[in-house]
């Protein structure tokens, strides 16, 4: 085992890491934030909201996340519109692309898994919630979002998982993340298996501790369904 | 004050498609009144309950919640209340309590009872948990404040539902058959909780099968057939001579209470 080597290839990989979190952490908070948006048209009730939310979880789940990104970040140049629009020389940069069109996939995934936690909230619930008076907003905020949350938490550290190591694809539209930064390091060196071994682990660590942090967040939030133990209060 | 009306309904219709199921009913509770609402299974009681909060839509009628009627507009297809913030003000002076106690689950029971009074109606939360707790206490079961819905039983659930709407100041309180869900041992302690309330002179209008509350704690009873009020009057009559053939039909499957 080369050790110098594999160390030094660690310490090139880590540089990398930043780029990796940013664009993880750029796209779950758009991406989430896009998904609660599409999550309300879906339940709107209102059919052209509806049918819009349907079609953009139907396109941006049926087909493969690289060709999305691919498009956007050579297809978008294409369009006068943006290519001429005060926006340009945002979009143009292989981030922002990157980040777009992550948060557009996830947002897809994301709606779904949000409309499956709505659909757990017990209806008897929200109309104890409207006999109090509650309606619109509050009812949302107070009684369906936290219920709802609750039931989607383990469907939904599942595809933040599945994000991070999405992340991975940034590299083809030369974004240097981390993998971006292994393949480089290949072409140098020839040494695929323990640069690429060094890189693995890097995620495998990540996703470690992303679960950690989600198991953590799933059992706070589900002391209603745990045994109840006085003096045990958070 | 005693005498003022709190509840007033009149004509009251529901249909479901081409089912009707309230076939006009109309009847007021004064202040302090304790109504027990009679009638064999889909006779429409809980269908007449919920029209009064606006659960389910009126297809015809008035309903006046302390001198306020609730407006309604009735179009070719179909009704739907005028004012949604109506609805929300009208239904926040009126306590409801379900069969299936409908506790909100994510929350410790203390949490369930101040929900109402500090994000509808915008009280200070140290003022409301200060009275929640009193309720509780009430209601006996003060020691379950941090508890979860599913740790209590279901007497106890009961009873933190009806702290929970006690915690709304009601003008009137609203029951659909408190009792039903419960193991028969847990029944009496929920009973005993509303006696108390109807002793302090709190509007109530109970949709029970329990005869012996009908009889001894109410006011006036009220017995539903196939969505009209067949027969109403106060307990002493409705279950002495006075009965109708059809409550007389109808308790007699019951068994006579005590
Ligand atoms: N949402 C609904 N849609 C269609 N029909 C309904 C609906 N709710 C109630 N009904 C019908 O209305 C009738 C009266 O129902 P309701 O629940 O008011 O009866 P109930 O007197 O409360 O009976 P129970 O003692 O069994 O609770 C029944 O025939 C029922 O099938
Ligand atoms: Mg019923």
């Amino acid at each position: 085992m080369d050790f110098a080597f594999l160390s030094s290839t660690m310490v090139t990989l880590i540089r990398a890491l930043p780029t990796t979190l940013v664009l993880f952490s750029l796209s779950i908070l758009f991406g989430g934030m896009l998904a609660l948006l599409i999550t309300a048209m879906r339940v709107s009730g209102i059919r052209l909201l509806s049918g819009f939310a349907r079609a953009y979880i139907f396109v941006f789940r049926g087909s493969p996340l690289l060709i999305q990104m691919f498009l956007v970040f050579y297809g978008l140049g294409q369009f006068g519109v943006i290519r001429y629009s005060f926006l340009w020389p945002f979009l143009r940069e292989p981030m922002v692309c990157a980040v777009l069109s992550l948060a557009l996939c996830t947002a897809g995934y994301t709606a779904e898994i949000f409309r499956g936690g709505i659909r757990a909230v017990p209806a008897k619930e929200i109309e104890a919630a409207r006999s109090v008076g509650m309606s619109g907003f509050l009812l949302v905020r107070r009684i369906i979002a936290p219920i709802a949350f609750r039931h989607a938490l383990p469907a939904y550290s599942t595809e933040i998982v599945l994000m991070m190591k999405s992340t991975a694809l940034a590299s083809l539209v030369t974004v240097w993340e981390v993998t971006g930064v292994a393949q480089r390091l290949i072409s140098q060196t020839y040494r695929t298996m323990e640069v690429f071994l060094c890189a693995a682990l890097i995620y495998l660590v990540l996703n470690f501790l992303i679960l950690q942090a989600m198991n953590l967040l799933e059992y706070s939030l589900s002391r209603h369904r745990r045994p109840f133990a006085p003096g045990l209060r958070a | 004050m005693p005498g003022e009306t709190r509840l007033s309904v009149r004509n009251l219709r529901k249909s479901f498609g081409t089912h009707e199921v309230l076939k006009g009913i109309s009847m007021d509770a004064q202040d302090g009144d304790v109504i027990s609402v009679l009638g064999a299974s889909g006779s429409g009681k809980s269908t007449f309950l919920r029209c009064i909060n606006l659960l389910e839509t009126p297809s015809g009628g008035e309903v006046w919640v302390d001198g306020e009627q609730i407006r309604m507009l009735h179009g070719r297809s179909g009704s739907r209340p005028a004012s949604r913030a109506q609805v929300d003000h009208i239904r926040s002076e009126l306590g409801m309590v379900f069969q299936g106690f409908n506790l909100w689950s994510h929350m410790t029971i203390l949490q369930n009872v101040i929900e109402g009074p500090v994000h509808v109606l915008k009280r200070p939360k140290a003022e409301c948990i200060a009275e929640a707790e009193e309720l509780l206490a009430k209601v006996g079961i003060a020691d379950k404040r941090h508890a979860y819905p599913a740790h209590l039983s279901g007497g106890q659930q009961q009873r933190a539902a009806i702290a929970r709407s006690l915690a709304m100041k009601p003008k009137v309180m609203l029951f659909d058959e408190p009792t039903s869900a419960l193991d028969p041992e847990l029944v009496g302690e929920v009973l005993r909780v509303m006696r108390a309330l109807a002793e302090e002179g709190m509007t109530m209008l109970v949709v029970t099968h329990e005869m012996s509350f009908a009889r001894n704690v109410s006011n006036r009873v009220v017995f539903m057939r196939d969505g009209i009020i067949d027969s109403s009057g106060a307990p002493e009559d409705m279950f002495g001579a006075g009965a109708s053939p059809a409550f007389r039909q109808f308790i007699g499957h019951f068994g006579n209470p005590q």
